[in-house]
């Protein structure tokens, strides 16, 4: 197995061909931010939080979904840095009503861990305070539009792992929703098997047991990690 | 050296910050030895018509202010206080990001003062328009820094009195609090 070596933030470190550069980072103890990057699922960079900088590419480059490269420089949190991720997850709060106080997940949220990370004391734009839909139509699980922050792993969880693919992406720019075929209401779609995984992977208070209440929800993804044990024991092959 | 002088102000928000002040417990002691109330809520200073009371905000080292920003008192008041402060606080949620009281910018002024004053009232069904008693609504519920400039921000839905604490008292000693999940939380 060929192995790469390259430097993540002045540390000498090596991997193997086809490691992504968050891969490497984690596996060296440096920490990049992200959300819509989980274990398990099919890399897609649409949130942007773990870009990073390499010497001699004009861009900066999604880490998740960046592959290691023989002599490559990366520099994941330069000012320059800093600035856009703070940017990002006040956009992101903006955006959606977060409300904390009052959403399940409150304590226990991707995007809440972001916030501490990036040092968002506040935010800094105008909330835009847009009306969005709850759909509390399924027997098992509600969701609320107003959290969600398009990271697209319920619309992947479903697909790759559960194989219903319930879940799709439409409308575009700011009003780009994740939607039921049709968007008919979650409730009706025949496609669900009322599994679960998609509440589970969503990192934010948009998928959540219908019964639970503020703060109350503590997600689990043991569920990919087993499968993905499994994969690797090449017990089950996608 | 004097004391420092502390004045807190309570705008839109339900005074659960100010509840979790006084859950300083102990410390309210200490904070006693070192800082004198000048102005606050919980203080016997009672105000009936908000503006004309403010005018007589004294000049102070740190105003604490809880709740968001809803009505055109709010604003008068804020501006006041912003001036006679050397430092301002947001203190708590409601304050920084509009939190709960914002809930109502999904819907016009107008529907939500139609719900509560006319369709859900039993009696009495008028909305009020006699702006010294009730001051009129903004059409947005907005964040205080969206109205001044806010010098910290102690976030939380209450703010923990650890929180509270922790920021007073790296101002008292001359220290700039650090914003992390150890000393702050959202919600
Ligand atoms: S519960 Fe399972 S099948 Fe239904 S939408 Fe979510 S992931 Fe898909
Ligand atoms: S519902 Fe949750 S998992 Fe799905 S895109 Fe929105 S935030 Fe991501
Ligand atoms: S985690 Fe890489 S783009 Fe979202």
């Amino acid at each position: 197995m060929s192995v790469v070596t390259l430097k993540i933030d002045d540390i000498e470190c090596t991997g193997k061909v086809g490691q992504t550069i968050l891969e490497v980072a984690k596996e060296n103890n440096v920490q990049i931010p992200v959300l819509c990057d989980l274990k398990g699922l099919t890399p897609v960079a649409a949130c942007r939080l773990c870009l990073v900088e390499v010497e001699g590419l004009p861009k900066l480059v999604p880490a998740c979904a960046t592959k290691i490269q023989e002599g490559m420089v990366v520099k994941t949190n330069t000012e320059k840095l800093k600035n856009y991720k703070r940017m990002i997850v006040e956009l992101l709060f903006s955006e959606g009503n977060h409300i904390c106080a009052s959403c399940v997940v409150n304590g226990h949220c991707e995007l809440q861990d972001l916030g501490y990370m990036v040092g968002m004391d506040h935010v800094r734009f105008d909330y835009l305070w847009q009306s969005f839909k709850i759909d509390s139509s399924h027997p098992k699980f509600v969701m609320d539009q107003s959290k969600c922050v398009k990271c697209t792993r319920c619309i992947r969880v479903c697909d790759e792992v559960e194989g219903a693919h319930v879940w799709d992406l439409r409308g575009r720019g700011i009003n780009v929703r994740v939607s039921t075929g049709f968007d008919e209401p979650w409730g009706q779609n025949k496609d669900c098997t009322q599994c679960g995984k998609c509440v589970q992977v969503c990192p934010v208070g948009a998928l959540f047991d219908k019964n639970a209440t503020s703060s109350e929800m503590i997600k689990d993804r043991s569920f990919l990690q087993r499968i993905l044990e499994g994969r690797e024991a090449k017990i089950w092959v996608r | 050296m004097g004391k420092v002088r502390i004045g807190t102000v309570w705008l839109g928000g339900c005074s659960g910050c100010h509840m979790s002040f006084l859950d300083l417990d102990e410390r309210l002691i200490e904070l006693s030895q070192v800082a004198e109330f000048m102005s606050s809520p919980i203080t016997d200073w009672k105000l009936h018509t908000p503006i004309k009371e403010y005018q007589d905000y004294p000049e102070v080292d740190i105003t604490l202010v809880e709740g968001a920003v809803v009505n055109t008192d709010n604003v008068e008041v804020l501006k006041i206080v912003r001036e006679r402060s050397k430092i301002l606080i947001a203190f708590g949620d409601c304050a920084i990001t509009g939190n709960v009281p914002a809930y109502r910018n999904l819907f016009k002024v107008e529907d939500v003062l139609n719900s509560v004053y006319i369709e859900k009232a039993t009696h009495n069904q008028h909305v009020p328009s006699d702006r010294v008693v009730v001051p009129r609504l903004l059409g947005k519920v907005v964040p205080i820094s969206h109205v001044v400039k806010v010098d910290y921000f102690l976030t939380g839905c209450p703010p923990s009195a650890d929180s509270i604490w922790y920021t007073i008292k790296c101002l008292l000693e001359n220290k700039q609090p650090e914003f992390s999940r150890e000393n702050y939380r959202y919600g």
